[in-house]
């Protein structure tokens, strides 16, 4: 397509970029008839007026009818006749069981809407009998460019910073004249940046010996990652045999290439630092609570990934129950509400745990071992015979999801998300446990029980309420557990020996400890795994483990205690 | 236990030696005879390998107070061991016209890794056998007791280690067959492991070999070594204290453990066929430790029996109520612990002292009852360590 029509092609675009400015201004005060209903003018409209209206969508950057243009260029748009009205511009919404048979539903332009008949029922039509609608050649040639150039008029920000750096990367010379024209009038700072990226990245591409080494300046100041590449070609053309570059000029690119290295370094750097700190704040909630009743308490709960598993599956239970009764709203909301319920649904579940098991064998530390791993068998094939052996993916809520990029690091929300609470968690758990008179008490069983019981403070219960308080925040681990990946009856036991570590790691009973350990231990494990792969990233943080407890039998910060054992 | 019999008046002696008569003569007459099928015996067969990996746990936990949560690590390492040896004699495969073991033909070797190589000779195998598991125990033995890691920090620890193995046991560039592990064996020292004779000569070799664990178990708990290794369990800072270096005897003992284990696993491959990296996850040394809480820790028979009652349970309950089993086993632990702490081995003592009770208070009905309590003492200082 491109080879037959450049010249054509570019005259055009220079037609309609002239209009652009002024089209940009009209945005701004006047609404107009929405997108949707210029495209469909335009679609019976004659060719001039056709162009005139693309332009228009162009300019305003309506990059909600982009996949309608392109349809249209494939011939992917239909009239549908009908009897006593106007034809209706649709598109198909074939459903995957009309597949097979020559119905289909069909989707209104305009409205973007399934097309319903008079009783409201979705309206199936014969495939026969729709016209697909063939735009002119010239109009054709303009949708392609349209298509490419309507984000760079796109209201959002990142779309237009997005689309500059893509159509420079395309290294033609009509868009570059689109990308210049557009920084003209562009204000905000950061899409300034990328427009300059764009029109460095083309000119590195079509531009004389000059231009192309005033852009490598250019990008190398705007730190441009994916000018790395291209100058790199570049370098190896000019040093090729037989290139007359000077060895100024040579100079100049390596430096730039240099420059750019050392920035996508750095920017690796932090990347896998970010991807560290948030591996280890899941690493952190899941230890937590293990902090509490293992660090704390002494007690080995090996159901405790049955006690996560739960919290995983109470929210995808609220998220059900929400998206029943409050229906998108629900969906969108279910988390928050979720967080304190897995909470209370773990504690009940821990609390129970203590009363029946658990406070036998207080003075029987080992033999609580097996008996709580007995628990965890019967709990995790309860799961699987209650909630079905399949695991349940929960939707993360859309506020969840999507990213915002810093310097090139992408930070992805629910990975901020997870950090942020697991600080909120750690403070709080913090805050407990040093300034409530509850953590007092905490604190005074779990160093010495018989004293405490002689100051009038009833050890049974505060035991049961703290071991109530270790398995609730390992139904918060749950909670987010469930938001990373899919939740089934073997959830807790991937975490299990890992979280054991962390404690003993950290210094048992020391919450700090363990803070430590489980950042430093997903920090590591991420700054590994590219070199080793995530198997032997894992294998090497393991026996590396062991090692530090040679060197430090204690953990991190050991309880300083006289006491010999 | 402390009141020292003479040998020859132990009861433990001779129901060894009838276990000897009815494992090593009887059964295999019987299965000659026909009455007792080759799957009977295959399984009992496994069941006895299971038992040896039992009496190591019990060595370490029951007698000397070191949970470890990673023997099963040295079962495996026995078997894979010998799993090499038995991996070579195959022999050439109809496929790919080559010696080499079916994994590593996919993977693209030409020949066998330098590792490997000496593995063609059945006397290296076995040595290896024993020394894999042995030099593996006493390293990180070493290691770990050097640092005064103890109680439930080994038991972490050690979970730690099979699970990092486990996990490097996975891997397929790690040349011992990834996932898949070894399986599909022919022949053993020259016999074919599919003949029945074969099959019931390892099933002979298991009863031996369990026997020989028990007497030296037996042998073991009555010499000074065994003393104080009991006096580490019930308290090791007061035997540091009298001037024992218990950093040796632990050690030592860890080593020695690992070793019944490595070689158990040896027996238990041919037998059952194949081995994989499943056999190091952490839930298979729990599983062990389950057996000997079971059965009854620190003494003699607990291991044997509960590794056997646990392990028929299991193969019974999988088959009866494929839903429910896991269920069924974990309620079976929980009353164990809750209520039977010395394990079923101590049902028939509970019973004596409950009689014990009966007749005191039949005879004096006024008195306070004093008899059950230092027995109740004597079992929570045993197992608070």
């Amino acid at each position: 397509m491109q080879a037959f029509s450049l010249t054509t092609f570019v005259r055009g675009l220079f037609l309609l970029l002239a209009c652009c400015p002024l089209w940009l201004h009209a945005q701004e005060k006047t609404t107009g008839p929405d997108s949707r209903a210029l495209f469909v003018e335009a679609l019976t409209a004659d060719n001039d007026r056709a162009n005139e209206i693309l332009q228009e969508l162009a300019a305003r950057g309506a990059t909600e009818v982009r996949p309608l243009l392109e349809e249209w260029r494939a011939g992917g748009i239909y009239a549908f006749e009908r009897a006593d009205a106007q034809p209706l511009y649709v598109t198909l919404a074939t459903t995957p069981a009309q597949e097979e048979t020559s119905e289909t539903y069909i989707r209104n332009v305009e409205t973007d809407e399934l097309v319903e008949n008079a009783d409201g029922d979705t309206l199936a039509v014969e495939k026969g009998d729709l016209d697909p609608l063939f735009p002119s050649r010239r109009l054709r040639r303009n949708l392609l460019q349209i298509v490419d150039l309507i984000a760079l008029g796109s209201p959002e920000a990142s779309e237009r910073a997005e689309a500059a750096i893509a159509l420079g990367l395309k290294g033609d010379a009509g868009y570059l004249t689109a990308l210049q024209e557009r920084r003209e009038i562009e204000e905000n700072g950061a899409v300034q940046d990328a427009l300059d990226e764009g029109i460095a990245l083309a000119q590195l591409s079509l531009g004389d010996r000059e231009t192309k080494l005033e852009a490598v300046q250019r990008l190398d100041e705007l730190n441009s990652i994916p000018a790395l590449d291209r100058i790199r070609a570049l370098q190896r053309e000019a040093t090729a045999e037989g290139s007359d570059w000077s060895a100024e000029d040579l100079a100049a690119l390596q430096t730039a290439i240099h420059d750019l290295e050392g920035y996508l370094k750095w920017v690796d750097f932090f990347g896998t630092a970010f991807r560290g700190l948030s591996a280890g704040a899941v690493l952190l909630v899941v230890a937590l609570g293990l902090a509490i009743t293992f660090g704390l308490m002494g007690v080995i709960n090996m159901a405790h990934g049955e006690m996560i598993a739960l919290g995983a599956y109470t929210v995808y239970f609220v998220q059900q129950g929400m998206a029943a009764a409050f229906g998108p709203i629900g969906m969108e909301w279910y988390f928050p509400v979720a967080i304190p319920v897995a909470f209370l649904v773990s504690a009940l579940a821990g609390l129970i745990l203590e009363r029946s098991v658990i406070q036998f064998l207080y003075k029987r530390p080992l033999e609580s071992l097996l008996a709580t791993w007995g628990v965890s068998w019967i709990l995790q094939q309860a799961f699987k015979l209650l909630f079905g052996a399949q695991n349940k993916n929960v939707e993360s809520p859309t506020w969840l999801l999507g990213n915002i990029t810093v310097h090139d690091i992408s930070l992805g929300y629910n990975r901020l998300f997870i950090i942020g609470f697991a600080i909120l968690i750690l403070v709080g758990t913090w805050l407990l446990l040093t300034k409530t008179p509850l953590g007092l008490c905490i604190r005074a069983v779990m160093q010495n029980p018989q004293m405490a019981a002689s100051m009038g403070i009833s050890t049974s219960r505060t035991r049961m309420a703290t071991f109530a308080f270790g398995s609730g925040l390992a139904g918060l681990a749950g909670a987010f557990l469930s938001q990373i990946g899919s939740v089934g009856s073997g959830l807790g036991q991937t975490y299990i020996v890992d979280s054991f570590m962390v404690v003993v790691a950290g210094g048992v009973g020391n919450l700090l400890g363990t803070l430590y350990t489980a950042l430093g231990i997903g920090v590591i494990d991420n700054t590994l795994q590219p070199f080793l792969g995530p198997v032997m990233g894992k294998i090497c943080v393991l026996f590396a483990i062991i090692l530090f407890l040679q060197w430090k039998p204690g953990g991190l910060f050991p309880a300083r205690s006289r006491a010999l054992d | 236990m402390s009141t020292l019999t003479p040998a020859s008046k132990d009861k433990n002696l001779w129901a060894i030696a009838v276990f000897v008569l009815i494992g090593a003569i009887l059964l295999p007459l019987l299965n000659m005879g026909g009455v007792v099928a080759e799957f009977q015996l295959n399984t009992w067969g496994k069941y006895l390998c299971y038992a040896t990996l039992a009496v190591s746990v019990n060595l370490l936990w029951g007698y000397t107070g070191l949970l470890s949560l990673g023997q099963a690590l040295f079962f495996a390492l026995g078997g894979y061991a010998f799993g090499m040896y038995l991996m070579l004699m195959i022999g050439e495969d109809p496929n790919y016209h080559t010696r080499l073991p079916d994994f590593m033909d996919f993977m693209g070797y030409q020949e066998l890794p330098w590792h490997w190589q000496p593995f063609e000779h059945a006397w290296f195998a076995v040595a290896a056998v024993v020394l894999v598991p042995g030099i593996f125990a006493l390293i990180f033995g070493f290691l770990a007791f050097r640092a005064r890691i103890k109680g439930v920090y080994f038991s972490i620890i050690t979970q730690t280690l099979t699970y990092a193995a486990a996990l490097l046991f996975f891997r397929n560039e790690f040349t011992f067959g990834g996932n898949n592990g070894f399986t599909d064996f022919k022949e053993m020292f020259g016999l074919n492991l599919h003949a029945v004779s074969t099959q019931r000569g390892l099933f002979i070799a298991s009863v031996l070999y369990l026997a020989a664990c028990l007497l030296f178990n037996w042998w073991l708990t009555r010499t000074k070594f065994g003393k104080v290794q009991q006096a580490i369990r019930d308290s090791e800072n007061r035997v540091r204290f009298s001037g024992y270096d218990t950093l040796q005897y632990k050690m030592l003992i860890f080593t020695a453990a690992a070793i019944i284990g490595g070689v158990g696993g040896a027996l238990y491959v041919p037998q059952v066929g194949i081995i994989n990296p499943n056999e190091m996850m952490p839930v298979k040394s729990l599983e062990a430790v389950v057996w000997v809480a079971v059965g009854g820790r620190g003494r003699l028979w607990g291991p044997v029996i509960g590794a056997i009652l646990v392990n028929a349970i299991k193969s019974w309950a999988t088959v009866q109520f494929p839903n429910y089993w896991l269920i069924m086993l974990g309620a079976l632990f929980l009353f164990v612990v809750l209520f039977l702490p010395g394990g079923v081995a101590s049902i028939p003592e509970q019973f004596r002292h409950w009689r014990k009770k009966m007749d005191a208070r039949r005879q004096a009905p006024a008195e306070p009852m004093k008899a059950a309590e230092p027995v109740a003492e004597v079992e929570t200082a045993k197992s608070s360590t």
